[in-house]
């Protein structure tokens, strides 16, 4: 099997000695040409970019992730054009890999297996389902490796040691650790020390497996956390979005200099 | 897809969670798992423990005030002519509605667990209230999340929790009702989890809530199996047990001693919110045939457009305005035992001004639903057919909404 974006990506950061930045952003916010703009142009500096889909019900996004999702789906944002977005971005840019993220309902209203279909189709690297725990998401999780897709599992501060260890022999290139029981963009309420010792853990399990820290993360939390395999922001973008279009300035602009930004402090 | 007998429908899901094979589960956050393993094994343990069920039976004798009365409602019955109407005064209940048990139940569970902090989301503010009771009653701190919209409408109720010490959460996000305070609920929890013990309002949300509130208000059935017998010397041969649908909470509780009755023999109608007669929005899954979908950490029928967005839904009754519903009830649906049906807004009013007028009662928006279907089929029966309202929460809180609607309040 051809070696994934994924890796290749983390391997490239770490022959820079930094962690790789993960940046995520909901598909068609605020519109869908923004958005793909938007991604264009942080990708510049992201390794691994993260699409949501939006969804009215997040059962574990906080308030900036909401609101982005709710903008987008007022825009009129369809599944469809979160395939669309990432078809368009793969031409340009086809070894940058993309991760889609979103909540178990969507998947099943279009459809299991035409979504893998779909995703593979429109080049998606990786999905996060995040109301699809271990080991309920088994069965989705082969059907996506067997399609090149990479299912990336979950752990909090909650998942026990046995189940820590399932997860992570059940995972693929990635693994998504959560630093704090939270909703995304919640304050950073335990000391990055802490968090990297929970991370330590799961990298003890198995060393080959990329493991990121998200959930807490700006540009004033990242540095604290640079020793990890990779680093993933997206409430702070979001901010960066509504504030923009709050003041009427470029988003594309914004957001990117944000990007920028975290980037220089991982370096 | 089968009902199996002896068994409480509570404990039919399969090892993943799934009442007949679908419907239920557990879709949560990988965060929630380790909570809810514990809580789930919590339950189990203290379900079988005598000393905690007789806390409960003490709680519910002494506190709650069961067993609620069962009466016939001899005037409504003669107005309408053929089948008795018979209502379960679930509303006698301490606080005024079914929602108590449930409530209790959760907070002794939080205590037993060792947790000080307990939340919970409310629609028509029953929920709310009987946990911010049961909080004070337990020595718990305690917060409601509740749409924005219905504390505007369920002003009463709202008073209430607030003097009961617990803090009302105003939700928002999305259609500011129901749905959105659940929401909202549950991502406080992934955030608070360690410390704090979380109590769905319904027979929703992830399997273990299913089963602690179907548990919890199962204790309405099993007073009027007694007192059904009391009345009639045996189980008269035909009964319709009839009860509003939102979560379900009050209708499994109604309903759960006598779902291994042959359904000619009693016959279990659930009623759904139709929402106003014009509007296309409603909160009736069940018998508009909605798809199935994932809400709150379960499958079950749910409004929602072709992308798996949850529709907004509409109707006069806070406390029905739900867009998912119980996967009991969608499993007691597919298996057909339990037929369901929906009133509008209308009805339910009308309804309302019906019972008031022949009887000393004052069912809530939510119970109006179920008296609605009953005046519609009631002129259509037999003599000898017993029809039973459950009529599980008072109006008080309604006050407002129908001297609004109806220009006047009783």
């Amino acid at each position: 099997m051809k070696e994934s974006l994924i890796n290749i990506s983390f391997k490239k950061a770490k022959e820079e000695k930094r962690p790789a930045l993960l940046t995520y952003t909901v598909a068609g916010d605020n519109t869908k040409k923004k958005s793909l703009e938007i991604l264009k142009a942080i990708s510049k500096y992201a390794d691994i970019c993260e699409l949501g889909f939006p969804h009215n019900t997040p059962i574990a996004d906080g308030g900036q992730i909401q609101t982005s999702a709710y903008r987008a789906i007022k825009n009129g944002v369809k599944i469809n054009d979160v395939f669309s977005i990432v078809s368009k971005f793969k031409k340009i840019r086809k070894d940058k890999p993309i991760i889609l993220m979103g909540y178990y309902n969507m998947i099943y209203q279009y459809n299991e297996n035409k979504f893998i279909s779909k995703c593979k189709k429109s080049k998606v690297d990786g999905l996060i389902v995040v109301d699809l725990p271990f080991p309920e998401n088994k069965a989705f999780a082969l059907k996506c490796k067997k399609n090149n897709i990479n299912f990336i599992q979950l752990i909090s501060p909650t998942t026990s040691k046995k189940r820590l260890k399932k997860i992570v022999n059940n995972s693929h290139d990635m693994i998504y650790y959560i630093s704090m029981l939270s909703t995304t963009g919640g304050k950073l309420k335990v000391s990055s020390k802490k968090i990297l010792k929970e991370y330590q853990k799961i990298k003890n399990q198995n060393k080959s497996k990329n493991v990121v820290i998200g959930f807490g993360i700006t540009e004033k939390t990242i540095k604290s956390l640079k020793k990890a395999d990779g680093l993933v922001v997206g409430s702070a973008i979001c901010k960066e979005i509504t504030n923009s279009l709050k003041k009427r300035q470029n988003t594309v602009t914004n957001v990117t200099n944000v990007v920028i930004r975290l980037k220089s402090k991982i370096k | 897809m089968k009902i199996k007998k002896k068994i409480p429908l509570i404990d039919q899901h399969d090892k993943n969670g799934f009442w007949g094979g679908k419907f239920g589960g557990s879709f949560i956050p990988e965060t929630l798992k380790k909570p809810i393993e514990d809580l789930t094994k919590e339950f189990q343990k203290l379900r079988n423990d005598k000393n905690f069920i007789k806390k409960k039976d003490f709680y519910f004798e002494n506190y709650i005030g069961s067993p609620t009365s069962f009466v016939k409602l001899e005037n409504l019955s003669n107005h309408l002519g053929g089948a008795q109407i018979w209502a379960k005064i679930v509303s006698e209940a301490n606080g005024g509605a079914h929602k108590i048990y449930n409530a209790t139940v959760h907070a002794l569970i939080c205590k037993a667990m060792g947790k000080k902090y307990i939340v919970g989301d409310t629609g028509a503010g029953y929920a709310g209230k009987m946990l911010s009771m049961a909080a004070k009653k337990f020595g718990l701190k305690c917060k409601i999340f509740m749409g924005a919209k219905d504390i505007k409408r369920q002003k009463p109720n709202c008073d209430a929790i607030r003097k009961n010490g617990a803090e009302i959460v105003p939700v928002y996000s999305g259609s500011q009702t129901l749905v959105d305070a659940v929401s909202e609920c549950m991502r406080y929890w992934v955030s608070n989890c360690d410390n704090t013990h979380m109590a769905v309002g319904s027979t929703v949300g992830p399997n273990i809530f299913v089963k602690i509130c179907g548990w919890s208000t199962s204790q309405i059935s099993r007073e009027l199996k007694i007192q059904i017998l009391k009345e009639f010397k045996k189980i008269p041969k035909k009964i319709k047990l009839i009860n509003c649908v939102g979560g379900g909470s009050s209708a499994y509780g109604f309903w759960s001693e006598f779902i291994d009755f042959d359904k000619k023999h009693i016959e279990l109608i659930g009623v759904e919110a139709g929402g106003p007669k014009k509007s296309k929005l409603h909160a009736a899954p069940l018998s508009r045939n909605a798809k199935i979908g994932i809400l709150h950490g379960a499958a079950s029928y749910v409004c929602q457009n072709n992308e798996g967005q949850i529709k907004e839904t509409e109707s006069i009754s806070a406390g029905l305005d739900y867009p998912g519903v119980s996967p009991i009830h969608c499993f007691l649906k597919d298996t057909k035992r339990a037929r369901y049906t929906f009133a509008t807004d209308e009805e339910a009013l009308n309804a309302y001004k019906i019972v008031t007028k022949f009887e000393k009662l004052n069912p809530s928006l939510e119970p109006s639903h179920a008296f609605a279907e009953a005046i519609k089929i009631a002129p259509k029966l037999s003599k000898d057919t017993i029809c039973i309202v459950n009529s599980c929460g008072d109006a008080k809180k309604d006050k407002y909404i129908l001297k609004k609607r109806l220009g006047r309040y009783k």
